[in-house]
């Protein structure tokens, strides 16, 4: 094996009485990419931000290069060559992509020569990289993919050897996502070591050569990406066996419950989000939306569901229209049968500083089940709560701990439940398993075909691909506000990734 | 020849008044550049001024009453992002109690040491600074339209004066090219990325309200040193307020705070040129119209017709590592 770039030994470290890593051991070999995987709180970027020098470790050693080394700010670790391409890009959005990648490293009191210096260098690695970028354009000008490439530039001008990147692909489209790839192995080939934190299973598969995998706070194993499978890596990280791959029969679709035409959807700004846009979801079918985020799927939820209002187009629930010139009182929705999970949990699907039971009833909280007389009942509140933490596995099953305190999932686990209890016939799902963990991805993809089985109408918003793809009996995909194609559960990634892209098929060809 | 005559000196009032507009501006917009909302400019100007008054008066150098002033206003910044750096406490809060602090301990203070009900007393030339008198400003005062403009307008303002415009291009320079520049700017835009990036926030951040203090500090002793002869109680009449109005239409830009304040200023000069007498078609205007056409324009022109002034994105909020 080659010479280790990073070697920890032993590291610990404890927030209160949370032990957010345990005695970790880790050694990654120069000139590779390693992936660190595990879940949501696994402890993966508590132990990437000990090795950037955000938090000390309470013991443990780490060398770098084979020399043992004390870092104790960003400073420090940038000095040793490691960079690091965070999670939510650290870049100023309104300056240029010359002044980010200088700032921190101007080397001198005035800005002149470090900025031709800059500029020199940025040619440097765009020819040994392939990583173009225009250095003077403005960074919130730029789409997603070309902001992570500037925090590539940034580690790289820094001169780091070794670079950390903190769940990189959460944000770019699949195309993006390979070209990262690329991008990441021609580091490898210059003699970088990468390290590559994610929580997707496919991502490791495809770049990595080693990976370690985390579980609560612990290095569980670590394993030569050729001698390993999806499904072991996932057992690993969840601790028992995971399908992944949602198990459900035929869709035995049945009369239209939700029926939307010709819908067109403006922003606060007055852009065109939602135009021209017809389908049906029928009871006993899942119909997925996918897309890359922003192309006017999350209008089109908010529309359906009644908080946001449409410039034209009708929406009818059940064969009777819902006004959706005005904003229908989502109440009004609810009672005849339509369900709403958001796709922004803490803003629009809890109240986080709320206990756990004022959640779980929340916008059905005037249903008689949980009054008596004008006031809340708050024993049956806490009841049906109790129930619903039953049902769905939420953990801490306490009803009365604040939703804040909850893990994502759990979070998410507490909407869905909210939303499913009241057996509504239409289910409309924004990115249901938007950061959460594989456990519950798997439980709650099984309540959704449940949902199906039982004969409701779901409505799946997502920008997860394979989600889509598992879950939908028809996908939809949208581009640019329109429904641009209609593809049945059997399409391939490839081909609505190019429909997600906006490049129709023989355009393709062409 | 006579209006142009009126049209110079209602200039001449305009930069006059306009001077300590200019500093408590610029001073606001070192420290809201960083991030941290300064709203007692009012405040440590106010406690600037009675510092220079009191130790001109009884040190008889208008340089004393320079560094005293400096020196106060500093440490009431120091305060400021004591509270709203170091403890991530309420920005707004704690600039309103800075401005409550200084008005009411001047007035304790100057009556406790001087008796004269809060001021200060009359503190005489040599310890104020006076106005200067430019090389030539007398042998071309006769040259027709440039000789008044030069003698009468550019010519015969305090030092003080001419420091607060030089500030305006040094501080584009400090801002625009070089290296605290960008971090200061970067600190009030997202902290989080100076953070990573291996700059100290924190130690960024005092720096930019130091400089906060260090100006609010040469304003206050405009006011007692220059405008005036001494401290008069609440002197500051509300003008680090106007100034912060004026960063706002500047949209936080040394050039166009310079202007903002110069109109601040002329609105001013016109309000003192024009009060009591009548106007024509109108008559006689109440004073305090004209006193509150500041304040008006103010409204108007932030209701929407200096399009939308976009704050340091990171205004306001005190800096939490995450994670």
């Amino acid at each position: 094996m080659a010479e280790a770039a990073i070697e920890l030994v032993g590291i610990n470290k404890s927030f209160g009485a949370v032990h957010a890593n345990r005695d970790i051991h880790l050694s990654i070999p120069k000139g590779t990419i390693h992936g660190i995987i595990g879940e949501n709180g696994a402890g993966k970027s508590t132990l990437m931000s000990i090795l950037y020098g955000f938090y000390e470790a309470d013991s443990g050693d780490i060398n770098v290069n084979g020399r043992k080394v004390a870092i104790r700010t960003p400073n420090d670790a940038i000095s040793f060559g490691i960079g690091m391409v965070h999670q939510h890009f650290m870049l100023v959005e309104n300056f240029t992509v010359l002044e980010n990648i200088i700032l921190g490293a101007e080397g001198e009191a005035l800005l002149n020569r470090s900025i031709a210096k800059a500029r020199s260098e940025l040619h440097r690695l765009e020819r040994d990289y392939g990583l173009e970028v225009d250095p003077d354009a403005i960074i919130e000008e730029l789409p997603v993919g070309l902001q992570q490439r500037v925090e590539i530039l940034k580690a790289l001008y820094r001169g780091a050897d070794i670079l950390i990147l903190d769940e990189p692909t959460g944000v770019l489209t699949p195309a993006e996502a390979d070209h990262l790839f690329r991008i990441l192995r021609q580091l490898k080939d210059e003699g970088k070591t990468v390290v590559l934190i994610t929580h997707k299973l496919r991502e490791i598969m495809a770049v990595t050569d080693n990976v370690s995998v985390m579980r609560q706070g612990q290095m569980v194993a670590t394993r030569k990406t050729s001698e390993t499978t999806v499904e072991e890596l996932a057992e690993l990280m969840v601790g028992r066996r995971v399908l992944l791959r949602v198990e459900k029969g035929e869709a035995k679709p049945g009369e239209v419950k939700l029926s939307v035409r010709d819908l067109m959807v403006k922003d606060s700004r007055g852009v065109t989000m939602v135009e021209g846009v017809s389908f049906d979801v029928r009871a006993g079918e899942i119909v997925g939306i996918a897309g890359v985020a922003g192309n006017g799927q999350s209008e089109l939820l908010e529309t359906v569901s009644g908080i946001r209002k449409a410039v034209s187009g009708t929406v009818m629930l059940d064969g009777k229209p819902i006004d959706v010139s005005g904003v229908t009182d989502p109440g009004d929705l609810r009672d005849r049968g339509l369900a709403h999970v958001p796709e922004d949990r803490h803003h629009v699907g809890l109240v986080l500083p709320f206990e756990e039971s004022e959640n779980a009833i929340l916008g059905y909280h005037d249903e008689p089940q949980f009054l008596r007389g004008p006031f809340l009942d708050r024993g049956k509140v806490v009841a049906a709560a109790s129930d619903q933490i039953a049902k769905y596995d939420i953990r801490p099953p306490n009803p009365h701990l604040k939703t804040a305190n909850f893990s994502g999932g759990n979070q998410q686990k507490i909407v869905l439940a909210r939303e499913m209890e009241q057996d509504p016939g239409v289910l409309i799902v924004g990115q249901p398993t938007r950061g959460v963990d594989v456990g519950a991805i798997e439980f709650i993809h099984k309540r959704l075909i449940a949902m199906r089985d039982m004969g409701k109408a779901v409505l799946l918003v997502s920008v997860e691909l394979d989600e889509i793809r598992s879950l939908s009996d028809r996908i939809l995909v949208m581009f640019d506000g329109r429904i641009v194609g209609e593809r049945g559960p059997d399409a391939t990634e490839g081909e609505l990734g190019l429909l997600m892209a906006g490049v129709d098929r023989k355009e393709a060809a062409e | 020849m006579d209006f142009f005559n009126a049209l110079i000196l209602v200039l001449d009032s305009t930069i006059r008044l306009s001077v300590p507009l200019l500093l408590a501006c610029l001073a606001g917009l070192y420290s809201e550049r960083s991030g941290i909302f300064d709203i007692g400019l009012e405040g440590k100007m106010l406690a600037g001024a009675f510092a220079a008054g009191a130790v001109a008066y009884i040190s008889g150098s208008a340089w004393g009453g320079l560094a005293a002033a400096i020196l106060v206003a500093v440490f009431l910044a120091l305060v400021h992002g004591f509270a709203s750096i170091t403890h991530r406490g309420n920005q707004i809060v704690s600039g309103v109690a800075i401005n409550f602090i200084a008005a009411g301990s001047t007035i304790i203070l100057g009556q406790a040491w001087f008796a004269q009900g809060g001021r200060t007393p009359s503190v005489d030339a040599s310890g104020r600074f006076g106005p200067i008198t430019l090389p030539f400003a007398d042998s071309v005062r006769d040259v027709p339209v440039l000789g008044p403009i030069y003698s009468e307008l550019i010519s015969g303002h305090s030092l003080l004066a001419y420091l607060a415009f030089a500030a305006v291009p040094f501080t584009w320079w400090v801002l625009f090219r070089t290296r605290f520049g960008l971090r200061l700017r970067a600190v009030g835009e997202n902290p989080a990325a100076v953070d990573t990036a291996g700059i100290s926030v924190t130690w960024l951040r005092y720096r930019a309200v130091i400089c906060t203090g260090i100006l609010t500090g040469v304003a206050g002793t405009y006011l007692a040193l220059a405008m005036n002869a001494g401290f008069v109680k609440d002197m500051s009449a509300g003008r680090g307020y106007i100034a912060l109005a004026a960063l706002i239409f500047a949209k936080w830009k040394p050039v166009p705070a310079m202007l903002a304040c110069l109109l601040f200023g002329f609105l001013d000069a016109m309000a003192i040129r024009i009060g009591g007498t009548p106007l024509p078609f109108i008559g006689r205007v109440p004073v305090q119209v004209i006193q509150a056409l500041p304040f008006v324009l103010t409204v108007i022109l932030l209701a929407g017709f200096i399009g939308k002034a976009i704050p340091p994105r990171a205004g306001g909020q005190p800096y939490v590592k995450e994670r």
